[in-house]
């Protein structure tokens, strides 16, 4: 299998999702996973950019998410960079959904879909000028 | 970009919204609209026909958390029927199966208000 290496860079709308969807459809499916698979991978990149435009940029359209998919080794490496504000996962704990139910929230379903979905979700915040969240599919 | 689109349809007291397309980060607000309006016209018993909705995250779904309790606090329910495998995988890693009822047609929903 070839080494794949492909780069999308969008700005930070709810409106990008579609092509962000679009291009990891496409990159995972080269990659050789399954359907099923590429739409696990896609749901959980989704989540992830969610996350950002809402967390990080708190739903300002005018920055920038980049993602890197590199396919090597039977490993797809999904890396998403991004300028906004920090935060810190491990406050993140699996979500009680009947106590979130009774207060009406919903944060926190994301991290847990990806960390599902995912063989690896690993956040990097110790840069001070970006945050890097690395996604980790093996075939 | 892709689409989303709501029907809504009553029958005998009973609200069937009809979900179409793509429920991400930038749909949920026409459902949130959808909900709105209903609550406004004291219309809560609900059940959402998912047979046309083809892709769902975690935004959609905290749609539906938003507005059960509003829902069941006046004697109504969401009631989901006919979801895709895929959609339904994503409602079962949140757990939601304990604390919504999923059908997998419409019809049988409809029979479960009827029994109330």
């Amino acid at each position: 299998m070839s080494i794949i290496n492909k780069h999308i860079t969008v700005s930070s709308s709810t409106k990008s999702l579609s092509e962000i969807r679009k291009f990891i459809r496409s990159v995972a499916g080269e990659s050789g996973f399954n359907k099923n698979t590429v739409e696990e991978i896609v749901l959980a990149v989704d989540e992830a950019c969610t996350n950002i435009i809402k967390h990080a940029y708190k739903n300002s359209p005018d920055n920038l998410i980049e993602i890197n998919a590199r396919f090597a080794a039977s490993t797809l490496t999904l890396t998403l960079i991004d300028y906004g504000k920090k935060f810190n996962p491990d406050y993140i704990v699996p979500p009680d959904l009947e106590e979130k139910l009774k207060k009406r929230k919903s944060g926190g379903l994301g991290i847990h879909l990806m960390r599902n979905l995912m063989d690896e979700v690993i956040y990097e915040v110790s840069n001070p000028k970006f945050n890097k969240l690395t996604l980790v599919k093996k075939l | 970009m892709d689409e989303f689109i709501t029907k809504i349809l009553e029958k005998e007291g009973v609200i069937i919204l009809s979900l179409n397309g793509i429920l991400d980060a930038h749909t949920t607000g026409k459902l949130e609209e959808v909900f709105e309006k209903l609550i406004s016209e004291s219309k809560f018993k609900l059940i959402v026909d998912f047979s046309n909705l083809r892709y769902i995250s975690s935004a959609g779904l905290g749609v539906f958390m938003a507005y059960v309790e509003t829902m069941r606090e006046n004697g109504g329910d969401i009631k989901f029927a006919a979801m895709k495998e895929n959609v339904y995988n994503v409602f079962d890693l949140l757990g939601f199966p304990v604390l919504y009822e999923f059908y997998d047609e419409v019809e049988k929903a409809e029979a479960k208000y009827r029994e109330n």
